[in-house]
């Protein structure tokens, strides 16, 4: 079974590792992304969104469900941070903490 | 908690700054479509301002959510933006696109709605979240 996750682990690193060649380059000023989107953005989110500030304009308008990714990621993060402390809740057993 | 800040003076100055936090909080979130600012930043700036009371107040303090309501709030907030998301689709539009929400007839003052709404989805979030792990922090070291 083990071996088994090994072998499959390498062939994920195989794959990514194949893939990776065929996307742009980091901070390649022609990569698509540079060419069309942020120009798109910067010359029409006005009359697209309606708002006056563009960076608002990616945040909530074009880019609005990363946005709710994120809410969510920190609802997510705050619940399992609340679970873990008051699972591991001390029952008096510890030294007593010092008074603060 | 009963040492607070260990100082009268500290205890009153806290107790004093947090009205203008809650102003300078509401400033953000209400600016922050044309300004620096936004839903994340205002809810760190109101759970600074519970946080704060508590820690002078204890559990007197009139701003103190309690840690299972704090989660409630939170899920509340998240819950917020996805229903803007959800109300547009319903709308006939895709998610979160705010020029199909339904209450106002200009289309852009139909964006401006959306985003604030969701504005302040992330706020009661965030805040909340925030309000939450303090509460579970300061119950486990049996401070409150």
């Amino acid at each position: 079974m083990r071996k088994l996750s090994y072998v499959s682990l390498l062939i994920m690193v195989f794959i990514f590792l194949a893939t990776a060649t065929g996307l742009p380059v980091l901070f390649d000023s022609e990569s698509p992304a540079a060419v069309n989107v942020s120009p798109r953005y910067i010359e029409k989110s006005h009359e697209e969104t309606g708002s006056l500030n563009f960076v608002t304009a990616v945040l909530a308008d074009y880019r609005g469900y990363d946005t709710l990714g994120e809410t969510t990621v920190i609802f997510t993060a705050g619940v399992a941070v609340v679970l873990l402390l008051r699972a591991g809740k001390k029952n008096g057993n510890d030294s007593e903490v010092d008074g603060e | 908690m009963n040492k607070r800040f260990g100082s009268v003076i500290l205890d009153t100055t806290f107790r004093y700054l947090v009205p203008f936090i809650l102003v300078y909080a509401v400033y953000v979130l209400f600016h922050g479509e044309y300004s620096p600012g936004g839903g994340f930043q205002a809810g760190a700036l109101f759970a600074i301002a519970i946080v704060l009371d508590r820690l002078v107040q204890g559990d007197k303090a009139p701003l103190n959510i309690h840690g299972n309501w704090a989660v409630i709030i939170a899920g509340i907030g998240a819950m917020i933006y996805a229903l803007v998301g959800i109300t547009s689709i319903l709308a006939g539009g895709n998610m979160l696109e705010y020029g199909m929400l339904p209450f106002v007839h200009d289309v852009v003052e139909r964006h401006v709605l959306g985003i604030l709404v969701i504005e302040i989805g992330v706020t009661v979030c965030v805040m909340a979240t925030i309000v939450a792990i303090f509460d579970a922090l300061a119950r486990r070291e049996d401070l409150l």
